[in-house]
């Protein structure tokens, strides 16, 4: 793998604009076509570039495991978390409208919020998976 | 235009399906499902559904080829010529197919605005969700707020499969190296077919 | 026009039907998954030809009154459904994985035999 400079510059090259366009995914989805479930893979796919061309040590060092196992479990936190302050907030579970004083904001924080929760766990699984399946190949292989 | 389209990526659908059927090399037959599902990507384009198409092209031609690659690196790629005659799934095949075939005659015809599915609650997310939720994607609209419940399920779904995949797996080697230790049981896991296929 | 009114669904059941026969005829147990995701696009092929509406256009909401949206309905189902399909589809490699290292062999005929001669 030292001596394939193409891959390790192209790939370097590519990964911040792959985790950009995975932003623009998340916060244009209200615009165009995108949310957090393409979001979530498209940032998680730079993460697999990544561990494919520098090998999973260093992409364990940059993303670590534990971090991806919180993530995946943070992310329905936030979904539910949003649901529960509606509740709080005396409306019903997962009614947006009472998040601001013009029920139309709310919504719109509500969707941001969610589509940040189902991000954060896509995002999370789909490296877990990634890591786990990539981890047994090398242990027997 | 659009229906020349249409007819002819589907025929090229089924032709990747049926190379994937015949492929006994899995790598190959790996690489062909990716072709299927940019292909299908492309037929959700034409179709009108953006969002499902991104889906299916991130989802269904990356991250799955990739696992699946994955699994392929572990158990090998060839795949062994099948030992009995495939005369009675082809029959089952071809009955059920036969049925469904015979079960579309009375569907209402492709892209009909008249359509049954098209009067349900579908005009009121076209109509409403505009000024009652305020953002133009209706997709958006409906998947995050008009059917919040089902995407959080769904969102759980996914979290419960990642866990699944982390019990069956044992994790991301440094969790694993640390908890064989103390435990025992995902040593065992690790270990060739021995101690397994005798307890 | 009649029959083409019916083709799109027509390569859905023959594509559903690749993916059953794959499952059902084939022994290992990785080509069974290729075969279950066949089946499963096949499905989605099936929700979003019914959502499409001759002239309309994606459902993201656009200038004018005239304008014809095709059913965003099931575009939803599927979004979540594409999703969930990987993450279930990876659980079932999982497996594969581990009844590989259980019996080294992922051929359901060698599995089956080994299972008997115990």
């Amino acid at each position: 793998m030292d001596d394939r400079v193409i891959l390790r510059v192209g790939a370097k090259f590519l990964i911040p604009f792959i985790l950009l366009f995975a932003l623009y995914v998340q916060f244009h989805g209200d615009y165009g076509p995108g949310g957090g479930f393409q979001a979530g893979v498209i940032f998680a796919a730079a993460f697999v570039l990544y561990a494919l061309v520098y090998g999973l040590p260093n992409a364990e060092r940059a993303m670590p495991p534990r971090v991806v196992y919180i993530c995946s479990a943070l992310g329905v936190v936030i979904y539910a978390g949003v649901g529960v302050v509606t509740l709080l907030k005396g409306a019903n579970f997962l009614d947006y409208g009472v998040l601001a004083h013009d029920p139309e904001h709310g919504q719109h924080y509500g969707i941001l919020f969610v589509e940040l929760g189902v991000l954060t766990t896509v995002f999370g699984v789909m490296v877990t998976v990634f890591y786990a399946f990539a981890g047994r190949g090398r242990k027997d292989g | 235009m659009d229906a020349v389209i249409d007819i002819a990526l589907l025929a090229l659908l089924a032709v990747t399906a049926l190379a994937i059927l015949r492929m006994r090399n899995l790598f190959a037959a790996v690489m062909l499902s990716g072709i299927y599902s940019l292909l299908s990507a492309g037929i959700f384009t034409a179709l009108d559904a953006v969002d499902v198409a991104f889906t299916e092209a991130a989802v269904g031609a990356g991250i799955s080829t990739v696992l699946m690659l994955g699994t392929l690196a572990i158990v090998g790629h060839k795949e062994k010529k099948p030992a009995h005659t495939p005369l009675l799934p082809l029959f089952v095949v071809l009955v059920t197919g036969g049925a469904l075939v015979y079960g579309t005659l009375d569907m209402p015809p492709f892209g009909d605005p008249t359509n049954p599915v098209h009067h349900h609650v579908a005009p009121r997310y076209v109509e409403e969700s505009g000024h009652e939720i305020g953002i133009p994607n209706i997709v958006t609209s409906v998947l995050a707020s008009y059917r919040g419940y089902d995407t959080m399920g769904e969102t759980t779904v996914i979290f419960a499969a990642a866990v699944g995949v982390i019990l069956l797996l044992g994790g991301a080697r440094p969790a694993r190296v640390a908890a064989g230790e103390v435990s025992g049981g995902s040593e065992e896991g690790s270990e060739p077919l021995e101690e397994q296929s005798h307890g | 026009m009649r029959l083409l009114g019916l083709y799109n669904y027509w390569v859905v059941i023959v594509l559903m039907m690749v993916g059953f026969y794959t499952i059902i005829a084939r022994d290992n147990l990785v080509k069974k998954l290729i075969g279950l995701s066949i089946f499963q696009t096949s499905v989605f092929m099936l929700y979003i030809s019914m959502g499409r509406i001759h002239g309309g256009t994606a459902p993201i909401l656009m200038e004018g009154t005239d304008v014809v949206y095709s059913n965003p309905l099931p575009h939803v189902l599927i979004l979540t459904a594409i999703v969930v399909g990987v993450a279930t589809t990876a659980v079932g490699l999982s497996l594969v994985i581990r009844i590989n290292e259980a019996y080294g062999t992922v051929e359901e005929d060698e599995i089956h035999s080994q299972d008997e001669s115990l």
